[in-house]
């Protein structure tokens, strides 16, 4: 890590391929059978995470305390993420809303406007990647981006909107 | 995308960091909130019409080395709540160290004096305003020290908005000191104590929501 602060790729690429396994042990312990498919979303959140706050690490500390913070960290945001969306179980709200055209296309107008809410860049990497199914490295190409820098920029976009998006559903919630 | 095409793609973009960077960042914000908190007390309450003589008289010192320890302490307990994985037990102590030896000055000294005079030494002249005013003057630097830690990765959010209002609040003190015409330990281990917690309790509520990242 030491290494990695001060710039070496290759010391930092071999220890983020250590963190990896780690990680998806830590959280395939922890994530129940439904939630077991955001297994390696989870992994690669927190790799962002650990790369983009990467200065926060204090070398008097054991690097996996740090980690395990994150790790720990981005699964309690996910639980929270969960909870405030999914109150009402989908099974059962189904049925209701099947034949209810209006609800499709309100939610088209809702994702639209929330879009048009980021930075066009950024919006355009989300629909291009979220909504038509090209991969990152094409979208990133438009834009000028590498890859991962793409990656990353559609992340924090969607994690922005999560966030308004969870804080309006508490609202309605009371 | 892979988790390992992510890997590299990091590792490809990767620069060097200084660890040291999130600290100055957070002083300098802490800083800026705490010039913000002196034009509002010069400006709103101003400074205590006989500051000079207070300066060379031992209560002054003592409100002063009371509210700069809790500050010095809360700061550093705030540059780690930004750091995931420190610790922060061995800090903690330290403040609560420095509130019981202000209140153990105070309850002796209070003990030393005459019994009519013990109510007024506790109440002072000012009490129903202080804690307000702590606050009052605490809101800049709570605001400017949310917004460093920001800048840093606290995971705790609750406890780190907490330790956010306590340096606020031991600053805004410390700020509020130069109005301040009390003279009783008594009174600065209550009062003053009491407008700090109260920062406090508004940065752990603030920090819930503020500090998500």
């Amino acid at each position: 890590m030491l290494a990695s602060l001060a710039g070496d790729a290759k010391a930092y690429r071999l220890l983020l391929g250590a963190v990896r396994d780690g990680l998806r042990l830590y959280f395939r312990r922890r994530l129940g059978a439904d939630l077991a498919a955001d297994e390696e979303d989870l992994v690669q959140e927190t790799l962002i995470a650990m790369h983009t706050r990467r200065q926060t690490y204090d070398p008097n500390y054991p690097l996996t305390a740090w980690v395990h913070a994150i790790a720990r960290y981005k699964l309690i945001d996910l639980y929270r993420r969960r909870r405030s969306r999914q109150t009402v179980p989908l099974d059962a709200a189904g049925p209701l809303f099947a034949d209810d055209e209006t609800g499709a296309t309100l939610a088209r107008i809702d994702l639209d406007r929330m879009l048009a809410s980021l930075a066009p860049s950024t919006r355009r990497l989300i629909e291009r990647t979220k909504l038509e199914g090209r991969s990152s490295a094409e979208a990133g190409a438009d834009e000028g981006l590498t890859e991962t820098a793409a990656k990353v920029r559609a992340h924090r976009g969607l994690h922005a909107l999560s966030d308004r998006f969870a804080k309006r559903g508490d609202h309605a919630d009371g | 995308m892979r988790t390992d095409d992510l890997i590299a793609g990091l590792a490809a973009e990767l620069k060097p960091v200084r660890t040291s960077a999130p600290t100055w960042l957070l002083g300098l914000a802490f800083l800026s909130g705490v010039v913000a908190a002196s034009g509002l007390m010069l400006g709103w309450l101003g400074l205590r019409p006989d500051l000079r003589l207070a300066m060379g008289a031992a209560p002054f010192w003592m409100k002063a080395a009371y509210s700069l320890s809790l500050a010095l302490f809360a700061f550093a307990l705030v540059e780690r709540a930004g750091r995931p994985g420190a610790r922060l037990a061995p800090l903690m102590c330290l403040v609560f160290l420095a509130v019981a030896v202000i209140a153990l000055i105070g309850v002796l000294q209070t003990l030393r004096a005459p019994a009519a005079l013990r109510w007024p030494m506790f109440l002072g002249g000012s009490y129903a305003v202080c804690p307000g005013f702590i606050v009052a003057l605490s809101i800049p630097i709570l605001i400017t020290v949310l917004f460093g830690l920001r800048l840093m990765a606290p995971t705790r959010l609750v406890l780190s908005g907490a330790l956010a209002g306590l340096l606020a609040g031991a600053a805004g003190a410390s700020v509020y000191g130069l109005h301040c015409t009390e003279s009783s330990a008594l009174f600065v281990a209550f009062w003053y104590t009491l407008g700090i917690s109260l920062t406090a309790a508004l940065g752990a509520l603030c920090g819930r929501y503020a500090l998500r990242w």
